[in-house]
């Protein structure tokens, strides 16, 4: 009975319309597996540092200096050397990137050859291969002066933050709107303290942001470090001397032959990842609530 | 800015931000600038001159930072360049004992791998790109594209690390056997798959590339895909297509050199990668069609040979001039993401 009602509306599901439905569930199946996938990446990073990093994550491996295997030592100097290296780096990085984007986003505009130019630069040096940067740093800061330092290795760093924060810097200035700054030339305010007191103080929240990214950016780079602050067994604060860094002792020891000094690998690269994507996680917090 | 991008850029900041947003217009660039303009001119005062100084100054710097990269590594290349000669990209002899270069072995491992990664990297970058945009309900689109853009803030030693203790047991007991024992006298195959069962090479290599550009790719093409007109989507949907239809009909039609740009961009990062491929690739300067035996890429070598290269010499230099051919690979890529992605706008 049913059957004949069916046939009488004259309705029938059409072969076509069926494939197509069913390919868009293989389609959706598909991109489904996929995102799972990366997602499965991302939580086996996770579950490996966590499972093979927390066994040596101890107070002694965060007091205590590197040092031979056997004894009981620590990341203590490549920790502070880190954070040494990395302050470096966003003190030397923060001020000319801020400038530079400054000067792209209120002196560049599109028919000023030179701001196109460092703005392709800019661009460029963003994603220019990290070791390259290394070797570029070798050979203006180390060879030059025989011996590696902590000074090299910062600007290796701060080389690789610069055009991060360049970017946002003139991205959220863009979008401080005009009748902003026409309000602060009306009141009287030079250009300066225009695009100062006003459009950069507006554009605050972005612009540190620019800034966190790019401390996480570079808080886990390896490559550049290797040919500039080398790394150091022994306490050392002098920016003029190979320093260590949590990277380079990462690199160094996960290598290694001795079981303690993989362990230590592990902690460290705990520790690093952690940081990373606490800075990202708290970066994108903010950002959502303003 | 694709990969700074966060996860909402509608709720990006507070309330005022938002209408910030709202009352900027394009237009009034122009405007802005030519107020600026008459505003320098009519009264130039001294801070605003030194201001623009330092701003502009600050520009150049940036300029000559990128320009000294580049000649830098160009003189300090020269010398392998000058005993080689341009036969020097293509000779695949890497012998530091013999003190005789050539840099086709490292730069074989560099374009074989990070071709394994595109060709990985591609479909999951696609299909995690259209499930986010197209299929997945808000609230899980949310958290999966977090963690998606956290795989990408991973830092990449972490990632050589992870493939050296997972991905490389993966391939040396299960992998490399199961193609061993089923595919050993298939002619085409038996070369591909031919070593003894290491677990790291040019495979492993691209495993590991492949899901660390991926999240880079697929933040790409969701803004490719985010930035065409509703318009064209509601239209097929009128039409009573599917999602899979709007997606590989229009979508993809209509943002085909951004997703190309995503690709190339995917491939520069994994040309120069290199903590996370020294770790997996087994650094050994050979060249062979096995992908499953180790072998090196020119970032690797640079990493694993630079420290134990006296300054002067040969070795040195040539791996400068590595470094010098790795700037024009990744120069050339981001030239051509750039001109694609432009073109989409």
């Amino acid at each position: 009975m049913s059957d004949t009602v069916v046939s009488t509306n004259g309705w029938k599901p059409n072969p076509r319309a069926a494939r197509r439905r069913s390919a868009d569930h293989v389609a959706t199946a598909f991109g489904m597996v996929m995102a799972g996938i990366l997602v499965l990446v991302l939580a086996s990073i996770l579950w490996t540092l966590l499972s093979r990093g927390l066994a040596g994550l101890s107070a002694a491996a965060i007091m205590k200096p590197m040092g031979p295997p056997g004894s009981s030592s620590g990341l203590a100097n490549a920790i502070v050397g880190s954070l040494i290296q990395t302050f470096m780096a966003l003190l030397m990085a923060t001020p000319l990137g801020l400038g530079c984007g400054i000067y792209l986003s209120e002196y560049g505009t599109d028919t000023n050859k030179f701001a196109s130019c460092v703005r392709f630069v800019s661009d460029v040096l963003m994603s220019v291969p990290s070791i390259l940067v290394g070797l570029f740093v070798y050979q203006v800061m180390v060879a030059p002066f025989g011996h590696f330092s902590a000074l090299a290795g910062s600007v290796a760093l701060a080389i690789l933050a610069v055009p991060i924060i360049v970017r946002t810097t003139e991205d959220m200035l863009r979008l401080v709107p005009t009748a902003m700054r026409e309000a602060g030339a009306a009141l009287g305010a030079t250009r300066w303290r225009v695009t100062l007191s006003l459009c950069l103080r507006s554009a605050k929240t972005g612009v540190l942001t620019g800034i966190l990214l790019a401390l996480a950016r570079v808080s886990g780079e390896t490559a550049p470090l290797l040919f500039t602050s080398l790394g150091n067994q022994n306490w050392s604060f002098s920016l003029t001397r190979p320093m260590a860094s949590l990277p380079v002792t990462i690199y160094q020891y996960a290598g290694a032959s001795y079981e303690d000094w993989v362990q230590l690998a592990w902690a460290g690269a705990l520790l690093v990842t952690m940081g990373v994507l606490a800075i990202n996680i708290a970066v994108r917090v903010s950002a959502r609530r303003g | 800015m694709w990969w700074l991008r966060l996860p909402d850029n509608a709720r990006f900041s507070s309330q005022s931000f938002s209408r910030m947003t709202l009352a900027t217009a394009t237009p009034s660039e122009e405007a802005r600038d030519t107020a600026g303009a008459s505003r320098s001119g009519s009264r130039r005062s001294g801070p605003d001159t030194a201001f623009h100084f330092l701003v502009a100054a600050s520009a150049l710097l940036v300029l000559v930072v990128l320009g000294g990269l580049v000649v830098l590594m160009g003189i300090g290349g020269s010398q392998a360049f000058r005993t080689f000669g341009l036969g020097f990209a293509f000779h695949d002899v890497w012998n530091p004992v013999a003190d005789l270069y050539g840099a086709w072995a490292p730069l074989f491992g560099t374009i074989v791998s990070t071709l394994i990664g595109v060709a990985i990297a591609l479909p999951l970058a696609f299909g995690t790109a259209f499930w986010l945009t197209a299929m997945a309900p808000p609230r899980i689109a949310a958290i999966v594209g977090t963690a998606v853009q956290l795989l990408a803030a991973v830092p990449s030693i972490i990632f050589g690390m992870w493939g050296f203790f997972t991905i490389v047991p993966f391939m040396a007991r299960t992998v490399q056997p199961f193609l061993t024992h089923h595919f050993k006298h298939v002619p085409g195959i038996k070369f591909i798959i031919h070593g003894a069962p290491f677990g790291t090479g040019l495979m492993t290599a691209g495993l590991v590339l492949a899901v660390m550009i991926a999240p880079f790719m697929t933040a790409v093409m969701r803004d490719v895909f985010a930035a065409m007109p509703n318009m064209l989507r509601e239209s097929a949907y009128g039409l009573g297509a599917t999602r899979w239809d709007v997606m590989w009909k229009v979508v993809v039609p209509w943002s085909r050199s951004g997703m190309i740009g995503a690709i190339v961009l995917g491939m520069g990062r994994a040309l120069g990668e290199t903590m996370a491929v020294t770790f997996v690739i087994g650094n050994v300067t050979a060249v062979g069609w096995s992908l499953f035996a180790p072998r090196s890429t020119v970032a690797s070598l640079i990493a694993l040979q630079f420290p134990e290269s006296p300054a002067g010499s040969l070795r040195l230099s040539a791996l400068l001039a590595l470094g010098f051919i790795l700037m024009l690979l990744s120069f050339a890529s981001l030239a051509l993401a750039r001109m694609l992605r432009g073109n989409t706008k």
